[in-house]
């Protein structure tokens, strides 16, 4: 990229920086009170993330939902623990120059497709209909494991999805779509069974921010990349491979996302302030009304990383070492 | 919604000696205790203790006439025939030696408890409350089993960790070798599986199915690097680097494709030889003696340090064969901890049995089957009253017929799990409770259930008008036009005449 790096993220990054740098040299004491401070709840975390439209052209789109399922790979949720949905295959297709890659930065610095890419719903099992079974667990039971939301009531799930939507609509394929309300219902199923203690959901799509307008459910935290009448725009073609690699607002969430490592204690505050207008052309949404805690106690790493909640073990119990158990059944 | 009540089977035995001088009635004698069990919430929980106070009989003397109090517990074990969730509570006279000094009460293996007679009835009947806490239920274990339907806000983030009742668990038992170069690690773990870990399986059994794997991984290294302390020549892991040691552990994990059950992980780490020996800072410093920590609903990691050679010039891979019982005793005692089993908070002058190679007492197996039965019957009743809502919502959603009779079927056995709980039939109830769930969880997750069938009203008419708009106008002007002639005609007669 030509043009340096704008001064305000310089800044933003370099704070993190020195945030975590911060975080680790001070006493434990006040790691505790940190502790006791950011306390969400949970002790899994599980991420779907989806990209909904095919096609070369929409290159961008795979790209984005990488990118962020490289984030949360890195920050410590496993595959056992992701849902990833792509509707076409990038690294594969036949157009592109590169194969078996997919850039998210121009120039081809970061390739995002990775090693050991897990994709559980691939082209055409991406529905809207498989989309809604994996988040309510209707899912018929021939289904493996590795394609179902397992999540229990002390799960942080984070949804991630980016394609291309519309004024209360998702595009799902070319041929379907999901609405907002249909989403909200989802939740909903979600919270009545308990299927999550707490919700992140991040749209990147034009006109975003309707997509979260009919939650209703308890417990749930959304961002989007514009609001309602904008249109959210692709950031940078790459002449070598012929398309626009990224969208504004996910490829400066995983700028954002680079500096953030498993012990750090950057909080949501953050997050909504990545990709203000200057930057994004659109006007990036967030709604946290239904949510309980205040953003700025929620770390990025309660939905983004694992980290788990950690007990010494500081009893035992004794054995008979001559007793012989052998019971053959 | 009905009235929970929890009622648990009490026996207060005398032995000769021990009778307090302020009995309100002759033995024997029954009397019925009942408390609500403060949980600020639909329906009430009310715990119900049904007392029957007696004299030992002649058998029960002569098991009581023994040395010690373990003994004691053995011999009226075996004239016993307690019932699960009855607790039985022997009082012996205050000079009595059965006890240790300075020990009022003793909590046995089975179902039996040994207290040392106060004198008094209020002092007896403060020693009961105490010891149906520890060996029953507390109002905290019950609303932790509701903490569903408890309000948020209510319960502290911690409420919960325990591991949520489940038909099934996975356990597996990993060994992680970092440096096969260096180590040659060898763990006997079937037999260890069958001498130590089946036996406390099979006293579980009744709670859920278990299914044991185990595995080997090597070149599995920790997230943490260690810090190396000069005063003890060790290295070390401080404890608020330790939630972060999991994560590219659990990568390589792995678990089996087939079962839905959750898995508990129990993972063996031998260090390098360069960083060993490893030991497990606690939060003030201090190493850990156990050198294990474990993460609420996931499992348990152990560090087993292998001892340095005597001498250096030693052929690598050091072969290093792994003591399972220091490791097995570890583990067994994570396991009691994820399942809420804890020893921790016992009121001073109690002393609580070791239950030995069994793993846990009858009495804690007790606990876990009264807090399993309510959270299923309160899992049970929150989805199907959610079932009903989307029904309600969403009118065109078919219900199949099968579907239908799950429904049946887990109103039914929760009906009866409740009936049992309310007169202390607790394995009655249990059951009942798993077989409820298993019913309404499988009509709730049925796949027919999915509701893709949302038109909104503006979608409809997007749809609709364009097509039979168009259509529309030409009949609805031609009817106009007949009736316009229908009533032409009607007047011209009228006219001609």
């Amino acid at each position: 990229m030509a043009a340096a790096v704008p001064a305000v993220c310089w800044v933003r990054a370099a704070a993190a920086l020195l945030l975590g740098c911060c975080g680790a040299a001070l006493a434990s004491g006040i790691q505790d009170q940190a502790e006791q401070f950011f306390r969400s709840g949970h002790t899994n975390n599980w991420a779907v993330l989806v990209c909904t439209s095919r096609f070369w052209f929409n290159y961008r789109h795979v790209a984005n939902t990488l990118s962020v399922y490289r984030s949360v790979k890195r920050l410590g949720i496993p595959d056992s623990h992701i849902v990833l949905m792509l509707a076409d295959d990038m690294a594969c297709n036949p157009r592109n120059p590169k194969p078996a890659t997919v850039f998210s930065h121009k120039n081809m610095e970061l390739n995002v497709y990775g090693d050991d890419v897990e994709v559980d719903y691939r082209s055409y099992e991406v529905t809207v209909e498989n989309f809604l079974r994996v988040l309510t667990g209707r899912i018929p039971p021939s289904t493996p494991r590795s394609k179902r939301l397992l999540s229990d009531d002390r799960s942080n799930i984070l949804i991630y999805m980016t394609g291309h939507g519309g004024n209360g609509f998702l595009k799902f394929q070319d041929s379907e779509e999901i609405t907002n309300v249909e989403l909200a219902d989802a939740f909903e199923q979600m919270w009545q069974k308990r299927r999550y203690n707490e919700l992140l959901f991040i749209i990147d799509t034009c006109q975003g921010a309707s997509m979260y307008e009919r939650f209703y459910s308890p417990n749930i935290m959304a961002l989007a990349s514009s609001q309602v009448g904008e249109d959210s725009l692709s950031h940078q073609p790459d002449l070598g491979i012929g398309v626009h690699l990224m969208d504004r607002y996910t490829f400066y969430v995983l700028e954002f996302l680079e500096e953030i490592h498993p012990a750090s204690q950057t909080n949501m505050n953050d997050l909504f302030q990545v990709c203000p207008k200057s930057l994004c052309v659109s006007t990036p949404g967030h709604r946290t009304d239904l949510f309980q805690r205040d953003p700025q106690n929620v770390l990025i790493t309660d939905f983004f990383g694992s980290v788990r909640k950690v007990e010494i073990t500081t009893e035992t119990i004794s054995l008979d070492r001559g007793l012989a158990g052998f019971e053959s059944k | 919604s009905a009235q929970f009540q929890l009622a648990v089977p009490v026996a207060v035995v005398f032995a000769p000696g021990s009778v307090p001088g302020d009995l309100p009635r002759p033995l024997p004698f029954r009397d019925v205790q009942e408390m609500e069990i403060s949980v600020n919430l639909r329906p009430s929980i009310m715990s119900r203790y049904e007392t029957v106070y007696r004299r030992t009989t002649a058998q029960e003397e002569t098991a009581l006439d023994v040395a010690t109090a373990q003994e004691a517990d053995t011999a009226l074990h075996q004239l016993q025939d307690a019932s699960l969730g009855s607790l039985t509570m022997y009082v012996v006279p205050e000079t009595s030696s059965l006890l240790p000094q300075g020990i009022s009460v003793y909590v046995g293996k089975h179902r039996s408890a040994l207290v040392r007679s106060g004198g008094s009835l209020a002092a007896l009947h403060t020693r009961l409350r105490q010891l149906t806490q520890v060996m029953s239920f507390t109002a905290s274990s019950i609303s932790a089993a509701l903490s569903d339907r408890v309000p948020d806000g209510q319960l502290g983030p911690d409420a919960r960790r325990h591991l949520k009742s489940s038909l099934g668990y996975e356990i597996t038992f990993s060994l992680l070798n970092p440096d096969p170069k260096s180590h040659a690690v060898d763990w006997d773990i079937e037999d260890a599986v069958n001498r130590y870990v089946q036996p406390v399986l099979d006293k579980l059994s009744l709670v859920a199915n278990f299914s044991v794997d185990s595995q080997i991984l090597y070149y599995a290294v920790l997230g943490v690097t260690p810090r190396f302390d000069k005063e003890s020549s060790s290295f070390l892991l401080s404890a608020h680097s330790l939630p972060h040691v999991i994560n590219p552990v659990e990568a390589r994990l792995g678990s089996s494709a087939a079962s839905l059950y959750p898995v508990l992980n129990f993972l063996l780490y031998v260090p390098e030889r360069s960083h060993s020996p490893l030991y497990i800072q606690d939060k003030n410093g201090a190493p850990v003696s156990t050198n294990a920590f474990h993460s609420p609903r996931w499992g348990g990691i152990m560090v087993y340090n292998v001892e340095a050679p005597a001498s250096p010039q030693v052929s690598l891979p050091l072969h290093v064969d792994v003591d399972m019982v220091r490791v097995m005793e570890v583990f067994l005692a994570q396991l009691r901890l994820l399942f809420g089993l804890s020893r921790e908070e016992l009121p001073p002058e109690f002393l609580v049995e070791s239950p030995g190679n069994e793993g846990l007492a009858d009495w804690e197996l007790d606990r876990l089957l009264w807090a399993h039965t309510v959270e299923n019957i309160a899992t049970v009743s929150t989805t199907l009253t959610s079932l009903a809502q989307l029904l309600d919502k969403i009118g065109n959603i078919v219900i199949k017929d099968d579907v239908a009779s799950e429904v049946y079927q887990a109103v039914a056995s929760a009906q009866s799990a409740m009936a049992e709980l309310a007169v202390g039939h607790l394995r009655l109830a249990f059951q009942a409770s798993k077989e409820a769930v298993t019913s309404s969880e499988r009509a709730f997750f049925d796949p027919s259930l999915l509701h893709l069938l949302y038109f909104p009203d503006d979608q409809k008419f997007a749809i609709y008008i364009p097509l039979f708009l168009p259509m529309a106008v030409p009949i609805l002007l031609s009817l106009a036009k007949i009736v316009r002639e229908a009533r032409q005609c009607k007047k011209e007669p009228t006219k001609m005449d």
